[in-house]
């Protein structure tokens, strides 16, 4: 059953420098209880499709399209009918755990005024909710740490206390805007670890978003890789990363460091090579042409068909082909 | 607390403005209420006999042209002074800090209107504005609190609305926002709770020009009316006399000049106190 259904969306920012269309005609199908990775570098909207979804655009920016959550369109929901959706329905983890929490409010009264707000919960009950929510997101002696202050907890902490708080009102979707962005690497592996989990048990769908392919390919069922606000990649998560068909979903790929590879120390990084476009001028065509291998004049007047190049792959290029053989050959 | 921070209140006592600012501002509010219960003489009570007495053990400022003791009447002065700061003060918080929360939840076209009106008003010399209120009004001590209250109003609001909007661009909001909370929540759970710091030093410095443009609508015979003791009447009752009795005007004088300084330095001090940061920088 379709959980979540995004068609069309458009999210549209006022600049200085004219209308950016930061996120164009993006479309995806989120089952209930299935799990979509969205990657890209910084720029690329994977940002704003969240908070899209959310309605927390910023001031300058609004969306088009549709958004539906089991059927009704949320951007056709007022801010109050929205309120009502954040934070039940849709949890959402975000980025920075170290500023994400009020210095001012101790962790517990954070976690239990969601409960207290959409589950009309009194501050007994919502208690008792917050040290079971803290024990299943691997909070030690959580009675003690109720009473915390954000500054006194970890990165790693707060993060598992924003998950806490996103998950205490059991939403049917989760999104994750690069969950694990601001931790180091061995916290990171325990928070994804841990929002899998909890994802598995409570049946919930997830957005996971993340520039880290890793995170991705490790965590989610099915991946969209954008670039300047378009897909130009999608498909089953271990369909894509075997079969990258996408020239910039390779350059991706070619620009993770390999620590396994023997010649480590000789080999230069790989980089693809000039800037992401600016989105308030974009060139018509394929927003990749000027950063491409493949490039041809023919990428340059019209965006480039979609093709589906295995069951449920999706690939937005002109050289598919080329770029299969390449990589195939690599 | 283990921010490795010294606690608040050590950190005010090493703090020298913050120290000097509470003593003048606690004689004032002590004078104010001790007057309540006991002066040395009664501050109304006329004596013609014993007129432009000097300086003595008895009198220890001294008496006026009326054989008022001088003393009393500065003791008793501080009363006028302190209720007009509290209340011009929280007639211009409770309606500034409301508009400028108003205006930073609801941005757009509100936050403008409510930031120009503002500025509107405070492009008028608060003093003029304050004279022409009570003009209008009617001259009185109640209509020059409330007309010092509402030329205060804008300098909140400003603040207010300066400082929540910094407040909302933090992430923390967001992920409120995002827990589904609405404007009024966010704005009383987070919002104001994170701004108070500013206010309250604002507020003390409020507090000094109320205190201030009080005296000067009294010395204008817009403010406070006889038998009322005020330091500002008490300046313009000794203008005709200043070169016959030139103490007349000085200790009134020095008592205004003495509460000011002291306001600002506690607001200083606050500054500092509340926020290390800034007091490092200096």
């Amino acid at each position: 059953m379709t959980l979540l259904s995004v068609d069309n969306l458009t999210v549209t920012l006022k600049t200085v420098r004219g209308p950016a269309r930061a996120v164009r005609n993006l479309s995806f199908d989120l089952q209930k209880g299935e799990t979509l990775g969205i990657v890209g570098e910084s720029g690329c909207g994977k940002s704003l499709t969240a908070l899209a979804i959310m309605g927390l655009l910023p001031e300058n920016g609004w969306a088009e399209g549709r958004v539906s959550l089991a059927g009704e369109n949320l951007l056709d929901y007022s801010e109050d009918q929205m309120c009502r959706v954040r934070g039940d329905r849709i949890g959402m983890v975000f980025q920075e755990p170290m500023t994400s929490l009020n210095p001012l409010h101790t962790v517990g009264k954070q976690i239990a005024e969601s409960m207290m707000l959409h589950r009309g919960m009194n501050k007994t009950d919502a208690r008792a909710e917050v040290l079971r929510l803290l024990d299943m997101v691997g909070i030690p002696e959580p009675a003690k740490r109720v009473g915390s202050y954000p500054h006194q907890l970890s990165g790693g902490q707060r993060q598992r206390v924003m998950i806490a708080m996103a998950l205490s009102c059991g939403p049917e979707l989760l999104i994750a805007d690069e969950p694990t962005t601001a931790l180091d690497v061995t916290i990171q592996k325990q928070i994804l670890d841990l929002i899998r989990n909890l994802i598995d048990d409570l049946g919930m769908a997830m957005i996971l978003i993340s520039h880290n392919l890793g995170v991705i390919s490790q965590n989610v069922k099915d991946v969209i890789v954008m670039y300047g606000g378009t897909r130009v990649e999608s498909g089953p998560t271990h369909e894509v990363f075997s079969n990258l068909s996408h020239p910039y979903s390779q350059g991706l790929f070619s620009a993770v460091p390999q620590i396994d590879d023997t010649k480590a120390s000789r080999r230069r990084l790989t980089t693809i090579p000039g800037t992401v476009p600016e989105l308030a001028d974009l060139p018509a065509g394929c927003t990749f042409q000027e950063r491409c291998t493949f490039v041809t004049d023919a990428c340059r007047p019209t965006p480039p068909p979609v093709e589906e190049v295995a069951k449920g792959h999706i690939v937005a290029c002109l050289h598919t082909d080329a770029a299969r053989a390449a990589w195939a050959a690599r | 607390m283990d921010s490795g921070q010294p606690s608040f209140w050590r950190r005010c006592l090493a703090h020298r403005s913050f120290v000097a600012g509470g003593l003048l501002t606690g004689i004032l509010v002590l004078s104010a209420i001790v007057s309540l219960f006991w002066t040395p003489w009664d501050p109304i009570k006329q004596n013609l006999r014993e007129r432009f007495v000097a300086p003595s053990w008895e009198h220890l400022l001294g008496t006026d042209q009326f054989g008022r003791d001088i003393f009393s009447i500065i003791m008793t002065g501080a009363q006028n002074s302190i209720s007009v700061g509290v209340v011009s003060v929280s007639i211009g918080m409770a309606f500034g800090v409301a508009l400028g929360l108003w205006a930073s939840a609801k941005r757009g076209w509100t936050e403008e209107l409510i930031m120009r009106a503002s500025d509107f008003m405070y492009a008028f010399p608060a003093i003029l504005l304050a004279i022409m209120l009570v003009a209008t009004l009617g001259q009185g001590a109640i209509n020059a609190i409330v007309a010092i209250g509402i030329f205060s109003i804008p300098v909140f609001a400003r603040l207010t609305r300066g400082a929540a909007n910094a407040i909302w661009a933090r992430e923390f909001i967001l992920a409120a926002r995002a827990a589904g909370k609405g404007k009024l929540r966010i704005t009383i759970e987070h919002v104001l709770p994170n701004i108070i710091s500013v206010l309250v030093v604002q507020a003390t410095i409020q507090f000094a020009l109320a205190i201030l443009a009080e005296a000067a609508l009294s010395f204008l015979g817009l403010g406070a009316q006889p038998p009322t003791p005020s330091w500002g009447r008490m300046l313009n009752e000794a203008r005709s006399m200043i070169f016959i009795n030139p103490w007349l005007a000085i200790y009134p004088g020095a008592a205004i000049a003495a509460a000011v300084l002291g306001l600002n330095l506690l607001g200083d001090g606050l500054r500092d106190v509340i926020d290390p940061r800034l007091a490092r920088k200096r």
